[in-house]
């Protein structure tokens, strides 16, 4: 601080404090919500304060059928699938990036730079903007309500190529040398000395991965016509329109809190990774 | 690009770009060109047959006062947002940096909305100002106003837009805070020195040495706006009422998928190619070279 003025800091924290209610007051209401009965959510206003029935309705939306009346999925199912597909795009990208980022950098080879070209173009273009051909595509191959049809589509993206071909790049070329020297392969130099110098890179880019694949909405939405296949995320979607019909906010409201959970845990636990890789992914 | 040192090896290079190709082509090329190959074409009623009809789908669409006024409202709905969650995030920024104390509690209790998923953001918007239930709709009451976004369109496009807004704040803020933290100490005592408070110091120091971020999260937002937002508006809105919430991303997945006009959501597609496809180059060329000031 430059210089002491009791007056500002007092300003600057009434200021923060007021942004952090700001942004917590969705989450608050949400928590109140889920953790009242279902009888408490159709009186209007709703309650400020936490009720007594949290762990009842944690228990009723995790194991049991959730919305009354209607065949849904339970909710343990939806967060598997959605852990299996948030670890498959994070994992399957961050593996496709390095394997070509290596490539790229370390050969030479007819072609490089049009492989180059070709990788960056995907840098463009979001899943949304070809979402119709790219399902006709899925559909063709079979895919639809399937693991590798959640997951693989959205792999298809040049950031995490980018950003390890600025990591190798940085890697000095006396590494390869000396590695040469102890006759190391091409691929005893990706595994023991690459894949090793850029483990902190790995780990940030696995942490937002991981939220971007965790959160996907439209491209689940469209593929998993089986609600068996329906990731979480998507299924609030759903409960909000039978909600129209039988408001079950309670329920609704704790789905939505095991769905956020997740992701902001992650976050949280994970902050330094996390800034780490939002920072160097984007620039 | 390529080290001086290398390798030269004949088939292993072509093996491990393979996996990426190999997706990039089937999953992002193909659908790209069949996007742009539908964009000219028209289909019968019954998806029969279709016509080549070079760039009438196009021409339809510069026509269309539904889709322009669509466009136009993409454009508003994106500025509201972007301008919202840029300079709220500025000014939390601005006085995050002056904290000793608690600044990393701060911190961690801004950010963590960047992992909540748009759909979700937007179901815990739409529950809040649920007209008969919510807890704003009834605090809005006691001074006569009347709530009800399902028939107001203006309250609807405000609701979207304060969700999506409530999102991004958390993304602009690591990065304000990033280049506020940046700024070189020396600087600002010289400037204390001289006299300036911490307003001024604000004005005159801060804002323009934060600027090439400023320029970098502008085109971010509007990235987000236009894209991101699908969830929120679907989990809001739907479009509705009467398309006051219908944006350009979102009119491609009801006319395609629900309207099932193949060809002119095709061309809806292209157009936004076409509008990402600038930004992204727009944001090479300035960003790169970091705005002058």
């Amino acid at each position: 601080m430059v210089e002491n003025r009791p007056v500002l800091t007092f300003i600057t924290h009434a200021v923060l404090i007021l942004g952090v209610i700001m942004i917590a007051l969705p989450i608050w209401i949400t928590f109140v919500a889920a953790s009242h009965e279902d009888i408490r959510m159709t009186q209007a206003p709703i309650p400020m304060l936490p009720g007594g029935y949290f762990w009842e309705n944690f228990k009723r939306t995790l194991f049991g059928s959730g919305l009354a009346g209607n065949e849904i999925t339970p909710v343990w199912r939806m967060l598997l699938n959605s852990l299996v597909m948030a670890l498959a795009i994070a994992g399957g990208k961050i593996a496709i990036s390095l394997l070509s980022a290596f490539a790229i950098v370390y050969f030479k080879f007819p072609f490089r730079m049009g492989f180059f070209w070709m990788i960056f173009m995907t840098l463009m273009l979001p899943v949304e903007v070809r979402i119709l051909p790219t399902f006709e595509v899925v559909a063709n191959l079979g895919m639809l309500n399937s693991y590798w049809g959640l997951s693989i589509p959205l792999i298809a993206s040049a950031t995490a190529t980018f950003m390890f071909r600025q990591v190798f790049l940085t890697i000095p070329d006396e590494m390869l040398e000396s590695a040469r020297i102890d006759g190391a392969g091409p691929m005893r130099f990706f595994w023991d000395i690459l894949i090793p110098l850029s483990r902190t890179n790995i780990a940030a880019l696995f942490v937002i991965l991981f939220i971007f694949g965790w959160n996907q909405y439209l491209w689940p939405l469209l593929i998993t016509t089986d609600s068996d296949m329906t990731t979480i995320v998507v299924s609030i979607k759903q409960m909000l329109e039978a909600a129209e019909q039988s408001p079950q906010w309670n329920i609704i409201m704790m789905t939505a809190m095991l769905a956020m959970l997740p992701p902001i845990l992650v976050v949280i636990a994970m902050q330094k990774l996390f800034v780490q890789g939002l920072t160097e992914t984007d620039k | 690009m390529l080290k001086r040192v290398h390798f030269n090896k004949k088939l292993l290079p072509f093996l491990l770009v393979a996996p990426q190709i190999v997706i990039t082509l089937v999953f992002f090329m193909w659908p790209a060109g069949q996007a742009l190959y539908q964009s000219f074409l028209i289909e019968d009623a019954f998806g029969l047959s279709s016509e080549f009809v070079w760039f009438e789908n196009f021409q339809y669409l510069w026509h269309d006062k539904v889709y322009l006024d669509t466009f136009w409202r993409t454009a508003v709905f994106s500025t509201l947002v972007a301008v919202l969650a840029m300079s709220i995030a500025l000014i939390l920024a601005g006085f995050a940096e002056r904290v000793i104390k608690g600044a990393g509690a701060y911190r961690t209790l801004l950010i963590w909305p960047y992992a909540v998923a748009p759909v979700l953001a937007g179901a815990l918007w739409v529950f809040m100002f649920n007209p008969t239930l919510g807890i704003f709709p009834f605090l809005l009451d006691k001074i006569d106003i009347d709530w009800n976004h399902y028939l107001n369109g203006t309250q609807a496009m405000g609701l979207v837009v304060a969700a999506a807004a409530w999102k991004q704040i958390a993304y602009n803020f690591l990065f304000y805070l990033a280049a506020m933290q940046s700024i070189p100490k020396s600087i600002v005592e010289a400037a204390a020195i001289d006299g300036a408070g911490p307003l001024r110091r604000f004005w005159t120091l801060t804002l323009p040495l934060v600027s090439p971020t400023t320029f970098f999260l502008l085109v971010i937002n509007i990235v987000y706006a236009f894209f991101d937002t699908f969830g929120i508006i679907h989990a809001v809105t739907q479009g509705g009422p009467a398309n006051s919430t219908t944006i350009l991303v979102y009119k491609v997945f009801s006319d395609g998928f629900v309207g099932l006009d193949l060809g002119g959501s095709a061309a809806q597609s292209v157009v936004l190619m076409f509008i990402v496809i600038v930004m992204t180059v727009v944001q090479f060329r300035y960003v790169e070279k970091k705005v002058e000031y």
